[in-house]
């Protein structure tokens, strides 16, 4: 078994025609993440229940495409008996009691929960950086970052780790880092799939996605986890088709948008060239392709950073050493349990996000921030919307550039910030979008970012799917990898 | 210099749901700590909340109960702050578009008939609790935590602590009666926060107010704001100033003490709550709650004066709760006399609460009994001496009259055919009482009847009686 060849359609193949059991298949996964995860670190706990499990589907019998397959998840899903930490020291003994709807999903599929994967702290970052328990690298060069925040489920994918991974994106955290690493990853439609065991970092932005190899896996994944649920009343209770039979690479007629203001001045040449041509070729495969303008896109990083650290700021609260998690030691009043328990538990990115937040909600700021934020966003929201009526899809780069290196930007908040301009919009209009890999810059891959109507999850899949067949970036290994070998 | 007072209150009502706010825990009292709670109550990160309807519901009827205007379109706010009780760090409640306003209550004070106005009312979460034991340790019980209450903000409309009084015993009446909370201060289902200040009469800004915390019942309420108006009144007199503070009522001595100053507004950082959409509310929905809000106080007083013939006092004292008021439409539902019923729940039934200091629901006497009993007493079959005992019987023990009185053989006799021969031979054991009959000593006739249902253990009809007796006297 090799995860750089295999898919999910031809595992299930395997497993169903016996040639392969769950157990071994999930043994050589653990095989795959040991070997590698000394490089890597894209692991923060591996799941040491994942061989019973398998053995319980293998009793049961093979069923449906997901039965018996291994899949990494980003360790801010809550598992029930599986340590969560959300990669924070304040959470880094935190062993939950109940199951996401994502993880309930999957169980039922008979997934394997094969570990959970690192993260910038609370989703907060780019890079990985601010994970307590240490950067996860890109397994296309180890001295550059895997991308952020679900670098490690992006990194696990890329090296061949596991075939398939749970993410989530606020502001890009699935899209960015399957660009640095030369996967594909979707962030849904806001309201797709469940929040519910999703550790809240920005819940007006958050949502779980995938992030896989190749386009029809990531296909096979969100159908089984999309869908309403009674316990997230932002879930949408559209009906969820099924994604991989559907998923067809005919781009005949398909109106394309790129935004004038998607080129941003700085952005690497390699990755301007990979996107034109990535366009030359919808335009081969009968798509039109127009330039359109989102003025208020120069405002999309600030208005996402008021949004989002106003309600982190507010959803963060609960880590107050009481109930779970970290508790400061020798405190004397409660005043002393809340102040030290949060100093010493939180980083100094969360830190700053939190400031942020609880200064934009603040009495006096409030008007000028996050009113303001929410006014803007909304008027982005109709640029969006209205850009939308008139095409399928909104297309462009994923990120400015390609991974940049481990400690570049790690001290320079703005630039890091300024990192997500590119995938802030689809979050901030709660669009389906994709990241899909276009192409090499210096050796690093770039990804075309494909934003759809809201549940237009098929749309933006087959366009994905229509340049993987195109340009077979999957069949690519890795260069630091290969390197190893 | 005369001075004006000016009371705002704040009353926090539980909402009488099976389950909490905000989680599909359950409501309930005295269950053993942290019982009643799950992965919302606790705030286990990924958690959500959602929103009951039902609590909804309830809450749109005492808006309409209020006469309040009910909002098509509010939405969930986040109030922020750290406390033990508090687990996810913020209250979900309505600050920016609650669910209604502009409402008001009647009430009278001295025959004088005035409204008071409502703000804004909304429904919220209620926080846990914290005990602090004497080992050094605090406790946290979630129990509590998510139970749905409504807020009541009324405006600044009452200027006496009676008028605040009057306020909120109709508050609470009015309430009650719609069935959506139990509004009882001494277990926690009503709460009451005031604000008070005072100024120069002719002053056209409002005095610094003072909030007074500490009043577990409406009479508190009363004194406290008595005995702030008092102080505050004093201090101004004197050339002094009124500060922003919080004071505590100490119920032993009727003062008020300072609690803690306070210094600027609390920011509380409201926000739209991101994890519910605006809750719509369809003008159908309301129209429909409008239509199955049960019947009010005032409305049952009006009934039982103007169609069941009850004295205007007494029809009063029925509504005052709607335990008593739900217990006698449903023995009247039974057949039984209005009047009667009326009497019997003033009088004995009230009698006996007040002697065993319980309330009408924790007796055995239900109104379908009762009804039988006055029916029996009605039709002739127990004099009202037995049924004293019956009475007695059926609310201590449940039991059922007609069949007790039965197998007691307490039926009243009222058959001449039975009576007269008894009547006939105690008359010719008492010609002494006959002579002071003859004499005009009306009292004789009072000793015979004794004699007689002495004799039938008070079970012989009086009317039966009286009549055959006099017909013998007279004829003899």
């Amino acid at each position: 078994m090799d995860y750089m060849k295999e898919t999910i359609d031809s595992l299930h193949k395997k497993l169903s025609d016996k040639e392969l059991t769950a157990e071994e298949l999930t043994k050589q996964t653990l095989t795959e993440i040991n070997a590698k995860e000394d490089k890597l670190n894209t692991f923060i706990t591996v799941n040491d229940k994942a061989v019973d499990d398998a053995k319980k589907i293998d009793a049961d019998g093979i069923k449906g495409p997901l039965s018996g397959i291994p899949i990494a998840i980003k360790d801010n899903i809550v598992t029930n008996g599986i340590k969560t930490t959300a990669a924070s020291k304040i959470l880094y003994n935190f062993m939950p009691v109940y199951n996401a709807t994502v993880m309930d999903k999957l169980d039922k599929a008979g997934a394997i929960d094969i570990g959970k994967t690192n993260l910038d702290e609370f989703a907060m970052g780019s890079s990985t950086e601010t994970s307590h328990f240490g950067t996860s690298v890109n397994p296309w060069d180890f001295s550059r970052v895997p991308g952020g925040s679900s670098g490690g489920s992006a990194a696990a994918v890329a090296s061949g780790q596991v075939v398939a991974a749970l993410g989530t994106d606020t502001g890009g955290s699935i899209r960015q880092p399957a660009a640095f690493n030369g996967i594909f990853g979707i962030k849904p439609t806001y309201g797709r799939v469940s929040r519910w065991g999703v550790i809240a970092f920005a819940s007006s932005l958050d949502q779980v996605g995938v992030m896989t190899k190749r386009v029809e896996d990531s296909a096979s994944v969100l159908s089984v986890i999309a869908g309403h649920d009674d316990h997230d009343a932002t879930s949408s209770e559209k009906e969820v088709p099924d994604y991989r039979a559907n998923l067809n690479k005919d781009m005949t007629g398909v109106k394309i948008a790129v935004p004038k203001e998607f080129w941003q001045e700085g952005t690497h040449q390699d990755v301007l060239d990979n996107i034109n041509k990535a366009l030359e070729s919808y335009k081969k495969m009968g798509a039109t392709v127009e330039e359109v303008s989102l003025p208020t896109l120069k405002h999309a990083v600030e208005v996402y950073y008021v949004l989002a650290s106003s309600e982190a700021s507010s959803n963060l609260q609960r880590y107050d050493g009481v109930r779970y998690g970290y508790r400061a030691k020798d405190v004397k009043n409660i005043n002393d349990l809340f102040v030290n328990s949060r100093s010493e538990g939180f980083g100094s990115e969360v830190k700053r996000r939190i400031m942020l937040g609880t200064f934009a909600l603040s009495a006096g700021a409030y008007d000028a921030y996050f009113k303001k934020a929410a006014e803007v966003r909304t008027i982005f929201i109709k640029e969006m919307t209205n850009v939308l009526k008139d095409y399928d899809l909104i297309m462009g780069p994923s990120t400015t550039t390609p991974a940049f290196k481990i400690g570049e930007k790690v001290d320079d908040p703005l630039a890091m910030y300024m990192n997500d301009i590119l995938t802030i919009p689809a979050n901030l209009a709660g669009l389906p979008a994709a990241s899909v890999p276009a192409g090499l810059a210096e050796g690093l891959p770039v990804g075309l970012q494909i934003i759809g109507k809201p549940f237009a999850e098929q749309s933006v899949l087959n366009a994905a799917f229509a340049l993987q067949e195109e340009n077979k970036f999957y069949e690519q290994i890795p260069t630091a990898l290969k390197g190893e070998d | 210099m005369n001075f004006e007072t000016t009371i705002g209150l704040e009353v926090h009502v539980e909402l009488k749901t099976n389950s909490k706010m905000y989680s599909p825990s359950p409501v309930a009292y005295g269950a053993e700590s942290n019982i009643n709670t799950n992965v919302i109550d606790f705030g286990f990160p990924g958690t959500l909340p959602t929103v009951n309807k039902n609590a909804y519901r309830l809450g749109i009827m005492v808006g309409l109960a209020l006469n309040a205007n009910i909002e098509n379109h509010t939405h969930f706010d986040r109030k922020n702050y750290f406390y033990p009780d508090n687990p996810k760090a913020y209250q979900i409640t309505q600050q920016d578009k609650p669910l209604g306003h502009d409402g008001y209550i009647e009430i009278e004070v001295d025959g004088q008939k005035k409204k008071i106005g409502i703000e804004e009312l909304h429904v919220e979460e209620d926080a846990g609790k914290n005990t602090h034991g004497n080992n050094g340790y605090s406790y946290v019980d979630l129990n509590r935590q998510g139970t749905p209450l409504i807020e009541i903000v009324s405006k600044p409309d009452m200027h006496s602590p009676e008028e605040a009084y009057q306020y909120l015993e109709n508050l609470r009446k009015i309430i009650q009666f719609t069935g959506a909370s139990d509004v009882k201060m001494e277990e926690g289902s009503m709460r009451v926060d005031t604000n008070i200040s005072i100024r120069p009469v002719g002053s056209d800004t409002y005095g610094t107010k003072v909030e007074l915390k500490n009043l577990n019942s409406f009479n508190h309420v009363r004194l406290g704001l008595a005995y702030e108006e008092q102080r505050q009144a004093a201090i101004l007199k004197s050339g002094g100033t009124i500060g922003q503070e919080t004071r505590r009522f100490d119920e032993k001595t009727g003062e008020t003490f300072l609690m803690r100053v306070k210094s600027g507004a609390d920011d509380y950082r409201y926000f739209p709550e991101p994890d519910l959409p605006d809750y719509d509310i369809a003008p159908a929905w309301i129209e429909e709650i409008k239509a199955s809000l049960p019947e009010s106080a005032a409305k049952r007083r009006a009934r039982y004066i103007n169609e069941l013939g009850i004295p205007e006092y007494d029809a009063g004292v029925l509504t005052d709760t709607k335990e008593m008021s739900d217990f006698f439409d449903e023995a009247v539902s039974y057949d039984a006399n209005p009047k009667l019923v009326s009497n019997w729940l003033m009088g004995e039934v009230n009698g006996y609460l007040n002697e065993k200091k319980i309330g009408l629901l924790d007796t055995e006497l239900t109104p379908e009994h009762l009804a039988k009993m006055i029916n029996l007493i009605s039709n002739g079959t127990i004099s009202s001496k037995i049924a004293k005992k019956v009475f007695k019987e059926t609310i201590t023990n449940g039991t059922e009259p007609e069949k007790w009185v039965k197998d007691k053989g307490l039926v009243q006799e009222s058959d001449p055919a039975v009576l007269k021969p008894m009547i006939l031979e105690i008359l010719d054991n008492n010609q002494q009482s006959i002579d002071d009959f003859k004499n005009g000593k009306d009292r004789a006739v009072g000793f015979l009847v004794g004699q007689i249902m002495k004799q039938t253990h008070g079970q012989a009809n009086p009317k039966v009686v009286n009549k055959i007796l006099m017909e013998e006297l007279k004829s003899r």
